[in-house]
Parts: C-alpha cells; structure tokens; sequence
C-alpha cells in the first residue's frame, strides 16, 4: 500500500477510535447541556473522578477498568441527583442559572479536584486493562484494543441511552423537558424529578467515560481540562440535544484532530479540529442534528 | 494556598529525626530565632509527582540540620506554600514570603516553569536564590545573586542533546537520519534545539521535526508520522503523561529504531517506572541520577534510604532516585554558603557561592558567573533487562544502566528499541 494512503487510512481509523473516547465524554454533557440546559463545566471533572475512582480499585480488586466503570453508575447516578437537587434549589428555581449556575459548576469542579489531590493525590493513576497491550492488525491498519474497546463500549452505552431516551416513557419525557418543560406540567409530570433523573444520567454516563479514559491513558486530578473544550464543542457541534449528533461530530473531532496530526504535524490539531466548528456551525449554525428554533 | 506542613509531612520530621545518627542528636540544640527559608513548591497539579518529593527532601534537610545544632546557632525553619504547579501562583507566594512572613532565605520550587516567574520577585528584593531543575532560567534575566541545581549548564540549547547524539554516532552502522519530537513546553524546546543542531553538525538529516501540544490525547499519529519518515534514530523530549501516551503508542505500533529516547520525563517517577514495565526496554533517557555503582558520592545511597521510608508512608514517589538528590543539593548549597559567610547577607551569600566549591551528595558543584553549572553533566541511560512490573528490579544495579557521560559509564547500548515486543 502507498506509504501516505496507510498514514491517511490510520490517521482515519485511530481518529474513529479516538472520537469513541470523546463521545463518551461529551454523551452526558449533551444531557446535561444540551438537553437539561444545564451548563455543566464540571463534567469533565466528574468523568476524572470517576477515572480516579476506576484506577483506586482496579488497584485493590483487579476487575476490568470498564466493569468496574459500570459499576459505579448507580452511585454516580446518586450523586448526580444529589447535586441537581442543590442547583435547582439555590440557582435554576430562582431564575439565576445563567452565570451564578456555571460559577456553581465551576466551584464543583474546584472542589472535585482538589478533593482528589487531598484524598488520593496528585500523582498519575492508571489501570492496565488486559486487553490493553494488544494490536489488532487489518493489512496496514491498526486496531489497538487500548482505544478500540472502550470506544466500543462507549457506542453501546450510548446506543442503549438512545434507545431508552426514544422509546420509554421516562426517556420521552426528558427529551420534551428540553423543548417545553410547562407542557410536562399538563402531563401530570413533575419536569423538576424528570430533569433530576436525566442530570443523575448524564453524571452516571461521565463515570462511563472515566473507565474509558483510565484505559486510554493515566490520569491526575487536572486530566478534566484537556477535554472541556473539547466536549463542549462537539456537543455544540452535534446539534445540542442529539445523541446521535453528538457521536458524530466526536468522531468528526477524532478523525480531523488525528489526520491532521499525521500530515501536517499535531501543533495544528486544535486549531483545525476547532476551525472546523467554526466551519460547521457558520454553515450549519444549530449544528449536524440540530433543530432550528 | 497550603503549607507544607499539610497532613502527613509532620510524620516525616519525626521520621527523619528518628533516623538521624545518635552522635547527631547529642549536640547542641539550636536555640533564639529560627532561620526562615521560603520557597514555592507544586504540592497539586501536573508537577506535584516531582514537587512532593522535593517538599518533602528538604524537610527531611531542615530536620537534619535542626538535630546537628541548627544553622549559625539558630534552627532552620522551611515556609513553603503549594503553586499547584501554576507559573500564575508564583509571583504572589514570593512576595508573601519575603514581604508578610519575612523569610531570610528564599529557594525556588521544582522545574523552569515555576522558576521563572518567581525571578522578577527575587531580584526586585535582591535576594540570593537557590534554583531546583531550572534550564536556561537566567539566560534572560542575567541575574548576579541566582544559582541553579540542575546539571544541564550555561548553555542547554546547544548542550543538551551531545550525549544523545554522541551515542547515535557510535552506532554502528553510522545513523544518516533523525526524527526529532518535542512537547511545546520551555524546557523540551531547548532540548530540541539542541538536538537539532547538534544534529546537523553530525551529518545526520531531520527528517521529522514537530512539537505536540500539552493537550495531545492520541499519540498514535505523531508516533505513526515518525514511522513514515524513517528515521534512524528518535529523539523525543515529554512530559510524564505524554511519556506513558507516546510509549504506549510505540508499542501499538510495534516501532523498531535503532536508538528512541531523550528528555522523556516519566519513568523518572516510579509508578511511571512500574506501569510500562518491559516497554522500557532499551529506552534512551535523560536522567540526573542511577543507581549504579560508577554513579556513588558520599551521602547519596544515605539520603536514598533515609528518604524511602519516609516517602513510602507518605504516599510520594517510592524510589526518590531523580528528585530528592537534587533537592538536598539545593539545600546543602544555601547550609554551606551560609555557614562559610557566617551570616544572612544577600551579597556575602552570592558571593561565597560564586568562590566555592560544595561538597554535596550529587558530588562537587560549582557555579559559573551565570549561576550555572561550567561543565553540564547530563547523563543518558537506559533501561535493560526490565521484566515483569516489580519495584525491586530497579533497585538493582544493571536495570538502568548509564550510557553517557564516559567518567559515569557503567554498560554498553543495546538496540534497536522495540517498545517491549
């Protein structure tokens, strides 16, 4: 094979793989802020926490760094919940979530990674899946299970979210709270508990990402800030309030990120990956799956 | 902000007093005003692996210095106070230390990037200043009464790469070409300047030169591109978590080159060390220190094991082979300076430091007019036999193994690089 067409097609394929990373971070913020309208700028930080707490018993029990990722959604989940149920009662019932609820969400972040420099410390943390030293090869393509497995677990939570959002009751309902939360109210459906149960998932879906970033690559406390940019443009990308859209535009942010890095060298990653958002929403402006208001 | 006497560093004054000699103890106590030495250290953050060992070896000075009898009669008092590895902290924990708590000594905290910005601070108060792994700082500022623990010299963006490239054109057969990696970080672009062009001036062509940004999550392209070019040999300069993404990758991508490494920070860190394991195999890398017996000075195997003890209760860095030296160094440098001048004078300090030669547990350092070592001791060595992910492997002489300089060999280089297959 050409030597440039093997470094396009892996450029192509480890970007894929990378975006699966990304979706599985940016899922639940496009609950939380595409949905929810919740501007969570700590989700990063909760899918650290949850890295972290992935990594501390991967260590103590050995289990799979994604088995145990799942593990933790209930309790993230909780936690979640707990902390809408703060932020709706202090900022969202008054009508002050614009700026004083994302300088709450800023403190949470604060808190969260100061709270695991304190409690486990700054030092990196990883967990080495068994999986995670294996390549698989296609011809000249190359499948390392260390970013293939956890983008394909992430699809399959987010697959499965998609479906519980599009066909349950509950799932119905958390898509309409983001279109007319008063036409809830109609329905006999309290959106203030419908709105707790999608921020508790979209918490719940971060620790999901946290097993998958501790599998891709160690972490420290500050590993959230990488990606805050980052997740909010591809939710911003994929339209806001679609799951769907939100994969792609991640694996959009993969593909052009990593092509760009393999040709034209990885300073101008960023700077590409972020000029293509600007390209998308200038031609787009409510993103790839977006609704026009 | 925090202190150093956070939660836990009180145990390890009593630790480190434990361990200090009986005939130590036995001598007079140290009594009237304690001696206050300020300092920034990265406590949280990105450089916190580094910074707590760091904190935590000058501790284990003070309290050492405080059982001798204490410094000119007086007991040594360290303030420090956590830049959660932050450039933007630093000015403003400076000019607490010196203008609130009245320090009468300050010392920088770990690495160029927190060094720099306490510079303008100290020179506008004219205190002498006591550098821990700073390259090129003074470069700029040209500072008279500024010295710096780091073995890398005067002039890195020419120096730094010569035992690298020097091993490369030992090989045989001769390298012609080399691909040359960098983080977009101060210091990792001194390395790359000097390795590019000391590069040139050994005939070999780049064929690949580029730097990543710190926010690089994929390392497979960068790794993958280098493959495409061909190179002979790779010099790549990192930060721990790229260290861990770019080997990762090599690994993935099954890389055989006949010499990788350089400035790779990260296996310096022991569960860095731990966690890749055999892919350290015949890696290349930058290092201040190895346990290795042509590399001994006296007090350097003590201080190693007064410190792991202390460390392993303390939950930092296990090994303590890269950092904890250089920063009793740092502090055996200010203990000598002031016990030569017999006072706390600015000018007298920086003076004595220019004239003399200390005797430390990383050997005779001295300093040129810049503050700088004359002659740089980078050492290059390389990781062999490594099996497994135990600890006790790189305690052993023979695992890391120094390649450069000639004075500090202690085996020969092993090719190609393989990342561990």
């Amino acid at each position: 094979m050409d030597p440039d067409l093997a470094l396009l097609l892996n450029g192509i394929v480890s970007g894929l793989l990378l975006g699966g990373l990304y979706a599985a971070a940016a899922a639940g913020l496009s609950i939380s802020f595409g949905m929810l309208d919740v501007v969570n700028i700590a989700h990063p930080a909760f899918m650290v926490l949850g890295a972290m707490l992935v990594a501390l018993f991967w260590g103590a029990t050995g289990i799979d760094p994604l088995v145990l990722s799942i593990l933790l959604t209930p309790a993230f989940w909780a936690l979640g919940a707990a902390i809408y149920v703060a932020y709706h009662h202090f900022f969202e019932r008054r009508g002050d979530e614009a700026i004083q609820g994302l300088a709450f969400f800023f403190g949470v972040m604060f808190i969260i990674e100061i709270g695991l420099v304190l409690a486990i410390g700054p030092e990196q943390h990883f967990a080495d899946a068994s999986y995670a030293n294996t390549t698989w090869r296609l011809g000249e393509i190359d499948l390392p299970l260390r970013m293939l497995v956890p983008a394909l677990v992430a699809f399959l939570a987010i697959g499965g979210l998609a479906l519980f959002l599009r066909h349950s009751f509950t799932g119905r309902a958390i898509a309409a709270v983001a279109q007319d939360r008063e036409a809830l109210r109609l329905l006999a459906i309290d959106p203030v508990r419908i709105k707790r149960l999608a921020f508790g998932i979209s918490i719940a879906m971060a620790a999901l990402a946290g097993g998958a970033l501790v599998v891709v690559q160690p972490v420290d406390a500050g590993s959230g800030h990488i990606f805050i940019g980052r997740v909010f443009a591809i939710v911003i990308m994929g339209g806001l309030s679609s799951l769907w859209g939100c994969v792609l535009a991640a694996l959009a942010f993969g593909v052009v990120e990593n092509v760009t890095a393999s040709f034209y060298g990885p300073s101008w990653s960023p700077a590409v990956a972020f000029g293509a958002l600007l390209l998308v929403l200038a031609v787009r402006p409510q993103g790839f799956f977006g609704r026009v208001a | 902000m925090e202190g150093l006497s956070r939660r836990g560093l009180g145990r390890a004054a009593v630790a480190a007093a434990i361990t200090v000699p009986a005939t130590a103890r036995a001598q007079s106590a140290p009594s009237g005003e304690p001696i206050k030495i300020g300092g920034s250290m990265s406590l949280s953050g990105g450089l916190a692996g580094n910074g707590r060992p760091a904190g935590l070896t000058h501790k284990i000075w003070a309290d050492e210095v405080n059982a001798r009898g204490g410094l000119l009669g007086r007991p040594v008092q360290i303030i420090s106070y956590d830049d959660q590895s932050s450039g933007a902290q630093v000015p403003g924990i400076y000019t607490k230390l010196i203008d609130v708590d009245k320090v009468d000594l300050v010392v920088s905290g770990y690495a160029t990037a927190i060094i720099a910005p306490a510079m303008p601070v100290v020179m506008q108060r004219n205190r002498t200043f006591v550098s821990l792994f700073g390259t090129g700082v003074n470069s700029e500022f040209k500072y008279d009464r500024y010295f710096s623990v780091n073995p890398s010299g005067s002039n890195p963006n020419q120096t730094f790469a010569k035992g690298f490239i020097e091993l490369a054109m030992a090989m045989d057969p001769k390298p012609r070409s080399i691909a040359i990696v960098n983080l977009d970080s101060d210091f990792h672009q001194r390395a790359a300047e000097s390795a590019r062009s000391l590069a040139r001036s050994a005939g070999l062509r780049v064929v690949y030169d580029r730097a990543y940004p710190p926010t690089t999550v994929d390392f497979s392209p960068i790794i993958r591109a280098v493959q495409a070019a061909r190179p002979d040999v790779v010099f790549v300069g990192s930060y721990p978590p790229d260290t861990a993404g770019l080997l990762r990758a090599a690994s993935e991508l099954r890389v055989n080159l006949q010499l990788f490494g350089g400035p790779m920070i990260g296996p310096h860190i022991t569960a860095q060390k731990l966690q890749l394991g055999p892919i350290l195999n015949n890696l290349v890398v930058w290092d201040v220190y190895a346990p290795e017996p042509t590399l001994q000075f006296p007090g350097t195997q003590p201080l190693i094991e007064r410190y792991q003890p202390i460390a392993a209760k303390e939950g930092t860095d296990a090994l303590g082979y890269y950092v904890p030296p250089m920063a009793y160094t740092q502090m055996q440098v200010l203990e000598q300076a002031v016990k030569k001048v017999g006072s706390l004078d600015q000018g007298a300090l920086a003076k004595a430091m220019h004239e003399t030669t200390f005797d430390t547990v990383i050997g005779p350092v001295r300093f040129d007019a810049t503050g700088e070592w004359p002659e740089p001791r980078d050492i290059y060595t390389q990781y062999q036999g490594v099996q497994g992910n135990g600890i006790d492997q790189f305690k052993k002489a023979g695992t890391q193994v120094i390649l450069y300089p000639a004075q500090y060999k202690s085996g020969e280089l092993r090719k190609p690089y393989t990342a561990g297959a």
